[in-house]
């Protein structure tokens, strides 16, 4: 608990210089929790198959219009920037992910979630919830209307603060594909001391979650636009061999 | 191939946002022809992971891998083939579901302090060609039991596939 900020700064500046790498280090101590969580032993590798191969399926009996903006529905108007976050959601071979389920989570303006386990003394927004749900189109693409959610501070070591971002959940056409992570927001100060995000140890793989500011999609005294475009692993349904057996 | 968007932790703050009402009962808990599945997470301590999201995928008891929708909103939906548990305070999770016609469930494994989704297999107890370490036990009352490790001496195989 009294490790400090700079202390923490040095551990990952030592991990990246070492290893460089396009996904999260599962064993990144700077990151605390993750040292009785982490795999030890190297990964099995197997062929998908049977169940493997098909993603679950969502369609309109599961998600409501209306889940897709988080800014309503709650009795009045939240607190904070109003935002629209918007992309597109591709496989690994650059096609669209269609029709597909996306889910969102985040803290409010002031960096509080409605979970009961956030003990953060910031206000909770009575009219925001911030938990939005929608399908992709027929071209991949995903938007949501929200707020701009505020950094909150953790227990990783003092004075610890994530910088602000939303959680995506999302799903391709194979399990395989299956992904969450977090989205966060250009030009923000605390992405380069928080071990989270830095356990994406390659910048240019960290560059891939932040969204940019999408001006063609702010509204004239309405709402601030942000574009994030989401690429899953590859499918394996159409790329895998047939087997002889 | 275009490089693909990292992942990251579930974070601790999951619950409000994933889990619905029937999340864990692809079938109605106790119907007809319904087994449960069931067991612990636990950390390289030995000790229960309270913030761990597990979802299964599987076939029906036919062997078919349904493509249907209505997993978000249960009541009246065909049988989905999918589902999701959050863990409990015991780092227990559930689901009521059926015996899949397909050897095993597909699973996928999330939690706070876990950077990455995981990837294994829970077959069913005798299942030909079978990972080992990746066979659900059979307890006294008919349920399948398989415990996640996800460190440790008893730590579970994990999966990587040719494109992830
Ligand atoms: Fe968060």
């Amino acid at each position: 608990m009294t490790t400090s900020q700079h202390e923490i700064s040095d551990e990952i500046a030592k991990i990246q210089a070492d290893t460089p790498t396009g996904a999260p280090l599962l064993d990144f101590a700077p990151y605390r929790s993750t040292r009785l969580r982490h795999p030890t032993k190297e990964f099995q590798q197997v062929d998908p198959e049977g169940a493997e191969l098909l993603a679950p399926v969502f369609g309109h009996s599961d998600v409501a219009a209306a889940e897709s903006d988080l800014t309503i529905g709650r009795g009045g108007e939240p607190i904070g920037e109003r935002i629209r976050v918007h992309g597109r959601v591709l496989d690994g071979d650059g096609r669209p992910v269609r029709r597909q389920l996306v889910e969102i989570w985040q803290a409010n303006a002031a960096g509080r979630y409605s979970h009961q386990g956030d003990q953060h003394p910031a206000p909770l927004d009575p009219h925001f919830t911030g938990v939005g749900r929608c399908l992709t189109d027929d071209d991949g693409w995903y938007s949501f209307t929200s707020i701009k959610p505020g950094p909150y501070p953790w227990r990783n070591h003092h004075n610890a603060w994530r910088p602000a971002h939303i959680h995506f959940s999302l799903f391709g056409t194979d399990f395989t594909q299956r992904l969450i992570t977090q989205m966060y927001f250009p030009g923000d100060q605390l992405l380069a001391l928080d071990p989270i995000a830095q356990s994406i140890t390659d910048p240019a793989a960290l560059s891939r979650l932040i969204a940019t500011y999408d001006h063609s999609r702010s509204e004239h005294e309405w709402l601030l636009g942000y574009r994030w475009d989401i690429v899953l692993t590859g499918s394996h349904a159409t790329y895998l061999e047939p087997s002889d057996d | 191939m275009t490089e693909a968007t990292p992942g990251q932790t579930v974070g601790p703050f999951f619950h409000h946002a994933l889990a619905f009402p029937g999340d864990s009962e692809l079938v109605p808990f106790g119907s007809a022809g319904s087994v449960v599945l069931h067991g612990y997470v636990y950390d390289g301590a030995g000790d229960p992971v309270p913030d761990a999201l597990i979802e299964i995928r599987q076939a029906d008891a036919a062997g078919v891998v349904p493509s249907t929708g209505g997993s978000l909103r249960r009541r009246g939906a065909r049988f989905t083939g999918w589902g999701r548990c959050c863990t409990d305070g015991a780092g227990h999770y559930w689901f009521s579901t059926v015996e899949p016609g397909l050897p095993f469930f597909a699973v996928t494994v999330f939690a706070r302090g876990l950077l990455d989704r995981l990837f294994t297999r829970i077959y069913l107890p005798g299942a030909s060609g079978a990972v080992d370490g990746l066979v659900a036990a059979r307890e006294d009352d008919g349920r399948l039991r398989f415990d996640i490790h996800l460190q440790g001496p008893s730590e579970t195989v994990f999966f990587k596939f040719p494109r992830t």
